[in-house]
């Protein structure tokens, strides 16, 4: 529970700090289970994202983020998991027993939403890396989950890989209009597919 | 300067006419919104009446700020600092490298200006963003060490922090002017804040009922001759009109007034240069009908140093 009230507070401060606009382009806000997939270029891009949404919404959505990272100390560990409830996934790939997509479709299937960043690490906000693969098999295995496009702008600036103060300017999350995997639709067609419609919004 | 709730009769007077002001423009903006048919009108009104609710909103915030006195009027302005830089900032194209520097003009120069004009240290206040902070910033950058365009963003930065804290800080700062025969401070304050904001929406309604030849028209579509005169020679009067509130006799009101509705506009058309040159309509939409904070204090950026130093200069 007090991670439920810290998480609270830490989606306010993160509001205020990064005064985030939310425009939808093509995405209607509404009930019902989904995977965010967004850019990424710094540690505030999933609490701005998350503490855009509607606080129901925020409740049922778990960022999916590396354990390489997050359970590396105590406090991370905290914030990880009791905070966001995030999905923590090898990113390493020595786990042979268990992969990131069996995790992200345990999770889907128990009725929760994600928040996924396909390029697997932080850029520097200039141009989208390519998308690992493991979006494209969570679609393959849930295909009847919305995937929706989410271009965020500025935190790259506001708090750029490597740095602890941030400086508090205006950013802005686009939401684009949810897609599915296609029927035949390969694997190099569909992350193509999906970064495409994600550059678009930028 | 006492923490209490507390207006001079004067001043007291003078908000409740800004209110009886609001409601005869409110009345004004029904009345149009019923009789208006065309759909541009339509959109003309529906824009009016966002303003005229967005007046009531920043007449009321502004009202208790200058009614709660130095510190209320200091926190107002160091916040609408605050949000002005961070407007001006988000639309300048910084580099990784200025990351240190902008953090330290958001968190430690905007409130440390602020808490000079709190404890009323005019020599410090008048010089530490001009010389501690110009001089500091650059040499931050440049220990970042990354020289591409490195003038033009040293600069850049150093223009963000002049416009948005340092000449807006100059408005609370009329509170700490010590004048001859006259300590109704908040008085001044007023007398700034109401010609100069009247001045932008007289030019507004002088523009849009008979404005004709374009001032700029590369920099702005929107301000005329017509608007510039109509509404400068209006709110002079209006400034002269409100001679009482201040030390002046009606003459040097407006004699004031015309100085300080002219720096308002060229204010409004610097800040539209900006605009023009980043390819933005306004710096932000915080405030519904005028676009950001900035947008709507651009008048006030120019007239608030100059009308500190003449009333200084002249009254002290």
């Amino acid at each position: 529970m007090s991670g439920g009230i810290l998480a609270g507070f830490i989606a306010g401060v993160a509001r205020l700090l990064a005064g985030a606009t939310v425009r939808y382009a093509g995405y209607e806000p509404a009930a019902g289970q989904r995977v965010y997939f967004a850019n990424h270029s710094s540690h505030l891009d999933f609490v701005v994202l998350w503490s855009a949404l509607p606080s129901a919404e925020r409740a049922k959505t778990r960022p999916v983020a590396g354990s390489d990272y997050w359970d590396k100390s105590a406090v991370r560990r905290f914030l990880a998991r009791e905070v966001f409830r995030a999905v923590l996934v090898d990113r390493t790939g020595q786990n042979r027993e268990r992969s990131p997509v069996d995790d992200m479709v345990a999770a889907l299937e128990a009725g929760d939403s994600l928040i996924i960043f396909p390029e697997g690490t932080r850029g520097d906000g200039t141009a989208i890396a390519p998308f690992k693969s493991g979006i494209f098999h969570v679609a393959s295995k849930k295909p009847q989950v919305d995937l929706v496009p989410v271009m965020i702008e500025n935190l790259n600036r506001i708090l750029p890989k490597g740095e602890i103060v941030p400086v508090p300017l205006l950013s802005s999350i686009t939401l684009g209009p949810p897609l599915r995997l296609g029927t035949g639709e390969t694997k190099e067609d569909f992350l193509a597919r999906l970064r495409g419609e994600l550059e678009r919004l930028g | 300067m006492s923490l209490a709730f507390s207006l001079s009769r004067e001043t007291a007077y003078l908000l409740g006419g800004v209110g009886a002001l609001l409601v005869i423009a409110s009345l004004i903006g029904f009345v149009l919104s019923k009789r208006t048919s065309t759909d541009a009108g339509r959109a003309t009104i529906a824009n009016l009446n966002a303003r005229i609710r967005a007046w009531w909103m920043m007449v009321a915030v502004f009202g208790a700020a200058v009614a709660t006195g130095v510190i209320g009027a200091t926190v107002l302005f160091a916040l609408l600092s605050f949000l002005a830089l961070r407007e001006f900032v988000t639309l300048t194209p910084t580099r990784r490298g200025d990351h240190m520097a902008l953090s330290w003009i958001f968190f430690i120069v905007v409130p440390f200006q602020y808490l000079l004009v709190a404890i009323q240290w005019y020599g410090l206040f008048s010089i530490f963003i001009p010389v501690w902070a110009f001089l500091f910033l650059p040499a931050r950058i440049a220990v970042s060490g990354d020289p591409e365009r490195f003038l033009e963003r040293a600069a850049k930065i150093q223009f963000a922090l002049m416009i948005c804290v340092y000449c807006v800080s100059h408005v609370p700062a009329l509170l700490m002017l010590d004048l001859k025969g006259y300590t109704n401070n908040a008085g001044l304050l007023l007398f700034l804040v109401i010609v100069v904001q009247m001045s932008d929406v007289l030019q507004y309604v002088w523009g849009k009922l008979f404005g004709r030849h374009k001032v700029a028209p590369t920099i702005s579509p929107s301000k005329t001759w017509e608007g510039l005169i109509g509404g400068v020679l209006s709110a002079t009067a209006l400034g002269a009109g409100l001679w009482w509130i201040t030390p002046f006799t009606p003459l040097q009101a407006a004699g004031m007034s015309l100085l300080i509705t002219i720096l308002g506009f060229a204010g409004g058309l610097t800040m539209s240069a900006i605009k023009r040159d980043s390819g933005v309509k306004d710096f932000g939409a915080l405030i519904e009908g005028h676009g950001g904070v900035l947008d709507r204090i651009d008048s006030l950026c120019f007239a608030g140093p100059v009308f500190f130093h003449v009333t200084r200069f002249y009254f002290g």
